[in-house]
């Protein structure tokens, strides 16, 4: 927690970065780092948390799922085995009622109970009376030759007189094959009793655990109360042979329990233990089977976590890269158009102290004019005096002095001009030339041959002479910068239409490819890299299209490039 | 032919009385003002044929006194005087009755030549 709250300040302290007037790349790095930091924790950890209850969930329900139909299973056959017994018990049980002792001791008759036994149901082995008070067998029916065995001093004889039923455990006995013994006593009312026995063969236990249908990595089996197999188990023993596994005694409800098997294996286990005789019946499913449902799924919902994991990341990483991208953008126009506001701030104020100044000395220059004049006047009105050349050329000198200061005083007047945005009826060809000269030193220095070809009764336009002078001013430089020296520029006017005059501004530079023709009108597009604001074309479109006109460019690399400029004479503003 | 009667008016004294002098070395009758009310006195007592007017004055500017010479005599013909960033009076004062505008410093040629046509236009 410490750890996110601090990784958030970090976040606070890279937004006052971003804020601070900061050009070093670093704190965008740091900033897009500690973004996706942040939003990678928001997203993966509650997915991870999601991930992490859906496991438990599924796992607790799809692990329910598998024990129920164990536990029904278990139970379904327990009743089948006990109905199983049941039923023989209660068949013998019957029959020492339904006879007397004499017909029972008939052998004949004996036989032919056995026959129908066998006859009507599953099981029946042998037939045996017995004498309850000194354990002979009287009468025997059956494959073996038991007459006259004596069971007296056995365990089973003492429960049956004890308790008047009994079922044994699986035993070999005499006959080396499983079975279990059957016996229930008869008390006549003389007092004697008689005890009425039969073994049962047990390949039925095997055929009611076949019908559970296990699969063939589980196991299903029979113990008695010492944990000695009752049927034979396929993982952990024969018959009548121990059980590995401890299973606890006690209760008639169904159990579950997971445990690891002797053999290191992790099984689950449901068991149940009958209400007569004391067996417990258990299945055994390896937990591997159990949960093969379970490992699929968990590798699934690991594969989708893993694959959301993978998407978060790469969008996360995608995203930020694309917001502080904006951001770097965003910051970086801004600057620029800070600079450009303060360009322009500082040009306009200028603008008036020119306007003062050119106002100021214009006045003085009117008198020089005037009074230089006169003094010309008079020398020609004079006859010649000595001289006279010398006073007129110097007089001449004078005057064309005031012209050039008057030329200057009419440029700054016209630049300060620029900053107010007002139409007035204006001559376009003059207007040209006056933005001409302010390149005319450069093009004189760089020989460049600045080509007019001016219509002559060009009509005058409403127009805003400030905002076109700039127009003519930022075509004309990027001119100026693309030819090589001694290049040429080529300015022409025509009236296009009633409505419509142009201007073409023709160099023979390096021109540009489509590519940069594509984007050069574009705000911040600019191929000077730190030299140029990327302001100066979109301003100038900007304006062309504020006074109602338009701007084409064409462009060929190596040949030059021709800017075309339609202005309305008649002014929508 | 009659002298060519011309009234200048501008606040600036120096430049007034010398461009006078000049135009007097033309053959011109010349009269001079210095501000708005002086002008159109003169215009009253003796109008001339055309009045070469500055726009920016204190006290009267141009363009009221060339509305009010316009008022006294529309054929009294004006010429205005600007500075350089002020083609706008110009245009004003020619939507006004002015027969033309200059831009100063002024070119006595350009002048007389104004002033010839002026002269012509009145009839």
């Amino acid at each position: 927690m410490a750890l996110n709250l601090k990784k958030w300040f970090n976040i606070r302290e890279s937004l006052q970065m971003l804020t601070d007037v900061d050009s070093s790349s670093n704190r965008y790095r740091l900033f897009q780092r500690n973004i996706r930091v942040l939003m990678i924790v928001l997203t993966i950890v509650p997915l991870s948390m999601m991930a992490l209850i859906n496991y438990h969930l599924y796992h607790g329900s799809l692990k329910q799922e598998m024990i129920d139909p164990a536990k029904l299973l278990v139970s379904k056959t327990r009743h089948s085995f006990e109905f199983f017994l049941n039923e023989r018990q209660s068949l013998i049980k019957s029959i020492s009622h339904f006879y007397s002792l004499n017909e029972l001791s008939d052998e004949k008759k004996l036989n032919h109970i056995l026959f129908i036994l066998k006859k009507e149901f599953i099981g029946f082995v042998d037939l045996g009376l017995i004498n309850g008070s000194d354990g002979a067998q009287i009468r025997y029916v059956g494959p073996y030759n038991l007459l006259g065995k004596n069971y007296a001093n056995q365990d089973w004889f003492q429960e049956v007189t004890l308790k008047g039923t009994y079922i044994s455990d699986v035993f070999m006995g005499y006959r080396k094959f499983p079975h279990i013994a059957i016996a229930v006593q008869r008390l006549e009312e003389n007092g004697e009793s008689w005890i009425l026995r039969t073994t049962i063969d047990t390949t039925m236990f095997d055929n009611l655990i076949a019908a559970m249908g296990l699969d063939a990595e589980s196991d299903a089996f029979i113990l008695n109360k010492e944990g000695i197999f009752q049927t034979n188990s396929r993982l952990y023993g024969k018959v009548l042979e121990q059980c590995p596994l401890k299973i606890p005694a006690g209760g008639h409800a169904t159990y579950v329990d997971e445990r690891k098997d002797p053999g290191g294996n992790d099984v689950f286990l449901a068991y149940t233990h009958l209400t007569y005789p004391d067996y417990t019946l258990v299945i055994v499913k390896p937990k591997s089977t159990v949960l093969k449902t379970w490992y699929a799924l968990k590798s699934d919902l690991f594969l989708v976590f893993l694959a959301s994991s993978i998407l978060i990341v790469i969008v996360v990483f995608r995203l930020t890269g694309i917001m502080v991208n904006r951001i770097r953008e965003a910051d970086h126009n801004r600057e620029i158009a800070f600079r450009e506001l303060q360009h322009h701030h500082k040009l306009s104020s200028i603008g008036r102290l020119a306007a003062g100044v050119a106002h100021e000395i214009n006045n003085p220059l009117a008198i020089i004019n005037e009074k230089a004049g006169l003094i010309k006047d008079l020398i020609q009105y004079t006859p010649d005096f000595a001289q006279k050349e010398k006073f007129s050329t110097l007089l001449g000198a004078i005057l064309q002095s005031v012209s050039r200061c008057r030329t200057i005083t009419h440029r700054l007047l016209g630049f300060a001009k620029r900053m107010e945005v007002e139409v007035e009826t204006l001559e376009l060809n003059e207007l040209i030339e006056e933005v001409l000269g302010f390149m005319e030193k450069e093009a004189l220095y760089r020989n460049i041959d600045i080509g007019l070809e001016l219509a002559k009764d060009l009509p005058r336009i409403d127009s805003d002479r400030g905002q076109l002078q700039q127009v003519f001013l930022n075509i004309l430089n990027n001119a100026m910068a693309a030819v090589e020296d001694e290049g040429r520029i080529l300015i022409t006017t025509w009236e296009k239409d009633a409505d419509t005059v142009a201007v073409s501004i023709q160099d023979n530079g390096c021109g540009m490819s489509e590519e940069t023709c594509r984007h050069i009108f574009e705000p911040f597009f600019t191929t000077k890299k730190e030299h140029g604001t990327g302001l100066g074309l979109s301003i100038t479109y900007g304006i062309v299209k504020k006074l109602g006109g338009n701007l084409e460019v064409k462009s060929k690399e190596q040949e030059g490039t021709t800017f075309k400029i339609f202005l309305p004479i008649k002014s929508k503003l | 032919m009659d002298r060519m009667k011309i009234l200048l008016v501008d606040d600036e004294h120096e430049f007034v009385t010398t461009l006078a002098e000049r135009l007097e070395l033309r053959n011109m009758n010349v009269s001079i003002a210095t501000d708005g009310e002086a002008a159109l006195g003169v215009v009253e007592n003796d109008p001339p044929q055309v009045v070469v007017l500055d726009v920016m004055m204190p006290g009267l500017s141009g363009l009221e006194v060339l509305e009010k010479i316009k008022g006294m005599d529309s054929k009294i013909q004006v010429i205005l005087l600007t500075g350089h960033g002020a083609t706008k009076d110009g245009i004003r004062g020619m939507q006004l009755g002015a027969f033309d505008y200059l831009i100063k410093p002024i070119d006595i040629d350009e002048l007389i030549e104004k002033l010839n046509e002026a002269v012509k236009n009145m009839g």
